[in-house]
């Protein structure tokens, strides 16, 4: 696991929702990735183009381009643990 | 006191370019605002959405937005092809967005607060780019399926109604009908100020896709259900109403079928995409009459589908073989088509829509419906005549010569009975009997044919082994006088 975690973080302005899910994600990444991530924040009020190219509904979305495959975590990242289970970094506990 | 002055206006339209559904909804949707459309899986709802778009890009300068959740884009595009519209030549013009959004709930974690605020800035940007007026969005419910959070889901939709009623933006969003409610969702709380319902039914091996206006606020709509096409000229809802006398009138003759009749109706026969009304007493001979017609015109090699509400294909071909006209030779061939039907198996609108459907398919240059009277059992005279305007009203517009017979209960009740139909009908020639000197005695008339010189006479006719046959007029002198004196 060295791979560099290529993510882009897709929000609509600087909501309070943004901003939170933003923290949220330096943190998590500083804790569980130092020196192998890589994060574009992406405004679609700046770019509503781009917004295509990732299937963006809800917003925030965090999309990890690389590793493959492609993985898409919505909502402000408060939650850790999912966030980590989302990612890969944290097997996913067995369901059903 | 003012409310009560705003409720008397109906309010304002955008029309949807659907045939028959600007009829019954009174000029279109509700403009501004949004149009809730339910039914079930394959009803033709998406269909319907995107014919509002296209005929809105196409004819009303009104460019449109189609947003989509559906899973199969291909799908969509194969659907869309299929009614020979062109998508992506709109798009290039700048006139239409075709915009894919889908969402798959095993490919996303949800983790804490969100909005579904991507969907506002992609639908914003979309109607900037274009300066759009109306948007589909098709099939909005999918979302349930891609998002755990129902009650943000809800929150969301209502804020995007809210936001599309504030752009005055008219839309068009199409749902899946559920168990007891117009959508799964209950989408209908939502949306309140027009409600469609389309459905999609199988009775006795006979499709028939229907249409409600179950809701329209400010606006006069009618209320029952509508049958409605769906085939490559798009949507057509029945009734149309609107009876256009806009057909071209040809000049252009087709041959009666009979030389002596031709002769009666100015030497030439009748008028292409003309109308003719045979009627006449029982064994009268207006089904031979009706052979003749359709022979002659399978002779040229044009086709024509007879309507048949008495009898069996079979029978009729046997009958007319034994009046020496030979009409399977000409079924053999492909060029005449039966459609035999009871008249009171169904109602008048499925009717209409079966004589539309076999028209349609077939493409003939003759219709005949022998005998019309039957038809006349299934409804209310006006319901008839206006079933039959409309019936008219399409053939001609095809360009169909169509040829009705009908069946006069009495010989005084002639002229009387047929009032009804008779004005539709551009040419009328009546057969009758009588009985003198222990003979009955048939004779025929043409007691009307609009835009040419027609004859006067009354003519003996006989029927034979081959067909009809007119006697020639005894004298030079006129109609009335040679009938008496015979």
């Amino acid at each position: 696991m060295s791979e560099t975690f290529a993510l882009k973080l897709y929000v609509a302005g600087k909501t309070p929702k943004a901003v939170r899910a933003f923290a949220n994600l330096r943190k998590i990444c500083d804790e569980h990735l130092e020196g192998r991530y890589d994060i574009e924040v992406i405004d679609l009020v700046e770019n509503p183009q781009l917004g295509r190219g990732d299937q963006i509904l809800a917003l925030p979305t965090l999309v990890r381009h690389l590793p493959t495959p492609i993985k898409k975590i919505i909502g402000d990242l408060s939650n850790t643990e999912r966030v980590l289970v989302g990612l890969d970094l944290r097997p996913r506990r067995p369901t059903k | 006191m003012s409310k009560q002055r705003f409720d008397r206006s109906e309010i304002q339209k955008a029309p949807t370019g659907i045939s028959g559904l600007d009829d019954i909804t009174n000029g279109g949707l509700p403009l501004g605002r949004p149009t809730l459309v339910s039914g079930g899986p394959g009803s033709g709802k998406t269909l319907l959405g995107v014919s509002f778009l296209v005929n809105g890009a196409q004819q009303f300068a009104e460019p449109g937005v189609l947003m989509t959740f559906e899973e199969n884009a291909e799908e969509l595009a194969q659907d869309v092809r299929s009614l020979g519209y062109d998508l992506d030549a709109l798009v290039a013009q700048k006139r239409l967005i075709v915009d894919y959004i889908h969402v798959d709930r095993s490919e996303i974690e949800e983790t804490g607060e969100y909005d579904l605020e991507g969907l506002f800035v992609r639908l914003e940007h979309a109607i900037k780019q274009i300066g759009a007026k109306r948007v589909m969005l098709d099939t909005i419910e999918t979302l349930f399926g891609g998002l755990k959070d129902t009650g943000v889901l809800r929150a969301e939709l209502r804020r995007l109604f809210r936001w599309l009623r504030d752009r005055e933006i008219t839309a068009v969003v199409t749902a899946e009908r559920g168990d007891q409610l117009f959508t799964r969702q209950g989408l209908e709380e939502y949306i309140t100020d027009a409600v469609i319902s389309l459905d999609h039914r199988v009775h006795e091996q006979i499709s028939t896709r229907r249409i409600r206006v179950v809701k329209y606020r400010g606006s006069t709509h009618g209320t029952n259900e509508y049958p409605f096409l769906i085939n490559h000229d798009g949507i057509t809802v029945l009734p149309v109403t609107s009876l256009l006398l806009e057909h071209e009138a040809s000049s252009e003759r087709v041959s009666s079928g009979l030389p002596a009749l031709d002769d009666m109706l100015g030497d030439k026969g009748y008028y292409r995409a003309s109308t003719v009304l045979l009627s006449g007493t029982a064994g009268t001979g207006k089904t031979t009459l009706a052979a003749h017609f359709v022979d002659a015109a399978c002779a040229r090699g044009e086709k024509c589908l007879y309507f048949l509400f008495e009898e069996s294909p079979q029978q009729m071909i046997r009958n007319m073989r034994s009046a020496g006209i030979h009409l399977q030779r000409w079924y053999d061939k492909g060029l005449l088509r039966f459609h035999a039907d009871r008249p009171n198996r169904h109602g008048l609108e499925t009717h209409l829509l079966e004589i539309h459907q076999a028209v349609e398919m077939f493409d003939p240059d003759i219709v005949v419906m022998d005998p019309v009277t039957n038809l006349m059992t299934v409804g209310t005279q006006t319901d008839v005549r206006a079933m039959l305007t409309r019936v008219i009203d399409y053939l001609k517009t095809r360009g169909v010569t169509a040829l009705f017979t009908s069946l006069a209960a009495s010989a005084n009740s002639l002229e009387a009975t047929e009032a009804m139909i008779s004005s539709l009908m551009d040419t009328w020639v009546l057969l009758a009997i009588n009985e003198e000197n222990h003979k009955r005695n048939r004779w025929i008339y043409v007691l009307k044919s609009r835009g040419m010189p027609h004859s006067n006479d009354v003519r003996s006719y006989e029927i034979g082994d081959r067909g009809v046959s007119i006697q020639s007029p005894r004298s030079k002198s006129n109609g009335s006088k040679a009938r008496k004196s015979r």
